[in-house]
């Protein structure tokens, strides 16, 4: 009788758990084994001990690739978050044209990463793309955009907040409307201004949604590597190289498989660490967002 | 948090009616809300580029290359779109595409379902440990599985065919993960009775769980429709022969060879675009609704 309902229960959770383990636990063991050995793909690999892992400790590309994501990642969180919360907030009233706006701010996220990266080429593009023609209206300069190497990962930061930032307007918008009305009714008979009462009664009962959203952007921005291959490339001069695109170069141009696992695993480690302490952080504060 | 499925967006706006409050006289003088100053800007700005791509796709190559650069067009012209046919395997991708996605939900769906109900609601052997484990792979990000699932696909002979942009998203720990929590929601006396009465698990499943999951079926295959469709870090490693390509690899690296011919770019655009974009203003108001209920929930 256990072991039939041993088998049932397989039966219906064996198929997608041994498909989900097969292609993540697995590869993700052999990525381990792979980061200590050399190996082109062609020859028989030799046995590298930990020297890739100490290799990149003195890569000056690699640490460059480190800092550009770093930028990245500093300034798309807070902006993703902020701004979401502020346009899930507006979009939350009974305003006319409210169905155009939340339209209008979701659909970038339906576009591809390389539909998005591709559009972008041609929007900043710095001759016949709109941003210029719209600074040119304004009596700015025009700018170099995706084409310099100061303003190259600026750029995609904007162009990453435009087609993402859909995503956290939609969960802070959910949640905004999971706050009890009688709490805000409460709050402004009491005389509380709006302004108050957004910063005393909604923030706090959003402090789970913005633990959830801050891991999740954080994630994101880290991995970024479609809209770095259909815009940039990594460049120019090597600008806008992130990790990601560092791994996927090493890899799949210069087929150094092992120190490109190297790579993917220190940066593997480095999310794991982050994601571990920002739910201990919350958890310690006591907002259970996980 | 609590479960609120059907609960869509707008139902909310009319709920909260608040007039709005009296506020400064300044305010009180605008004949419209103040925020209006806010949204309308944004929603601009957030439309202009795909207003810029549309327009851009029927522009005559003169019209693209004057300077300074034309936002809405002289001439309409399906220029664009005709070289794209005609240079590029535009419709082969599509196809691929439209395989690979069909495939990826199809398969979602079935087999996210059957895990997420047995871990659920089946009690056997092993169940928390596998659970504990599918869903502890949701931390291990792409880059690290890349390189191994690329040694793995080519020894089963899976590089460079359309398999290999199938095979990843045929089940996911997140739709495992997904559909175990909206089962572990509903009420349990249904299947119960039924199960009284003689319906196997499977019946049970089938005849009583699954009509009642229909959100939660519409949400795993928005998400699985948009990953799949607009993946392209794995067809781009394993797959090089172009009649394979999916939509967003092929116009990824068609935009390699054609740098700046915009009018062909941004048809390709429109093309790789416009069957999600339409699919969402279809069902945009059940789109929002499950993205704001997964995206709580995870």
């Amino acid at each position: 009788m256990r072991l039939r309902r041993s088998l049932t229960g397989w039966a219906f959770a064996g198929p997608a758990t041994v498909f989900v383990l097969a292609l993540s636990i697995f590869p993700s063991l052999w990525a381990f084994y792979l980061s200590r050995r050399n190996w082109d793909g062609i020859s028989p690999s030799t046995s590298a001990g930990w020297s890739n892992y100490q290799r990149l400790v003195d890569d000056p590309q690699l640490r460059s690739a480190v800092t550009h994501t770093l930028v990245f990642t500093a300034i798309f969180v807070p902006v993703s978050i902020v701004l979401g919360l502020l346009l899930a907030t507006a979009l939350n009233r009974p305003i006319r044209f409210i169905a155009f706006y939340r339209t209008a701010i979701f659909v970038p996220f339906v576009a591809s990463a390389a539909a998005t990266g591709i559009l972008a080429n041609y929007v900043f593009s710095p001759q016949f793309g709109i941003a210029n023609g719209m600074l040119r209206g304004l009596h700015l300069p025009p700018q170099q955009f995706l084409e310099s190497d100061h303003q190259a990962l600026l750029t995609l930061c904007l162009i990453s907040l435009w087609g993402e930032v859909g995503f956290t307007v939609v969960i802070y918008l959910a949640a905004l409307q999971d706050i009890p009305q009688n709490l805000v009714e409460a709050a402004a008979i009491d005389g509380a201004s709006p302004l108050r009462t957004f910063w005393h009664i909604k923030v706090p009962h959003l402090a789970p949604v913005t633990v959830f959203a801050s891991v999740w952007q954080t994630i994101t921005a880290l991995q970024l590597f479609d809209l770095v291959y259909t815009t940039t490339k990594g460049g120019p001069l090597g600008a806008t190289q992130t990790v990601v695109y560092y791994v996927y170069y090493q890899a799949f141009q210069l087929t150094h498989y092992g120190y490109a696992s190297a790579v993917a695993y220190i940066l593997f480690g480095f999310t794991l660490l982050i994601t571990i302490g920002v739910v201990l952080y919350s958890r310690r504060v006591q907002v259970e967002a996980f | 948090m609590a479960l609120s499925l059907q609960r869509s967006t707008d139902a909310a706006v009319d709920g909260v009616t608040a007039k709005q409050p009296a506020g400064p006289r300044w305010r009180r003088r605008l004949p419209f809300s103040p925020w209006h100053l806010l949204l309308m800007p944004t929603a601009l700005l957030f439309l202009l580029p795909l207003a810029q791509m549309i327009l851009a796709s029927f522009m005559s190559d003169q019209d693209l290359n004057r300077f300074p650069p034309r936002f809405f067009p002289r001439t309409l012209t399906l220029h664009g779109y005709t070289q794209l046919f005609d240079q590029s395997s535009i419709v082969r991708w599509l196809i691929n595409s439209t395989i690979v996605s069909t495939v990826a939900v199809l398969s979602h769906l079935v087999l996210c379902s059957l895990a997420g109900y047995g871990f659920a609601r089946l009690s056997f052997r092993g169940r928390t440990v596998g659970f504990f484990l599918m869903v502890s792979t949701i931390m291990i990000p792409t880059q690290l599985l890349m390189i191994p699932t690329f040694i793995m696909f080519a020894k089963v002979g899976l590089i460079d065919t359309l398999g290999a942009a199938i095979v990843p998203w045929l089940a996911s720990a997140f739709g495992v993960f997904l559909m175990r929590q909206f089962f572990l929601s509903l009420p349990s006396e249904l299947e119960d009775a039924a199960r009284i009465d003689g319906c196997s698990s499977f019946g049970v499943l089938w005849r009583i769980v699954l009509p009642l999951a229909k959100p939660a079926l519409a949400t795993l295959t928005v998400f699985t429709l948009l990953g799949s469709w607009n993946d392209l870090v794995w067809p781009l490693i394993a797959i090089s022969n172009e009649d394979h390509y999916t939509v967003q690899l092929g116009l990824a690296n068609f935009q390699g060879a054609r740098r700046t011919d915009w009018s062909l770019l941004m048809s390709g655009n429109v093309m790789a675009t416009a069957p999600l974009l339409i699919a969402f203003l279809l069902a945009q108001r059940h789109f929002v609704a499950t993205m704001s209920f997964s995206g709580l929930k995870s």
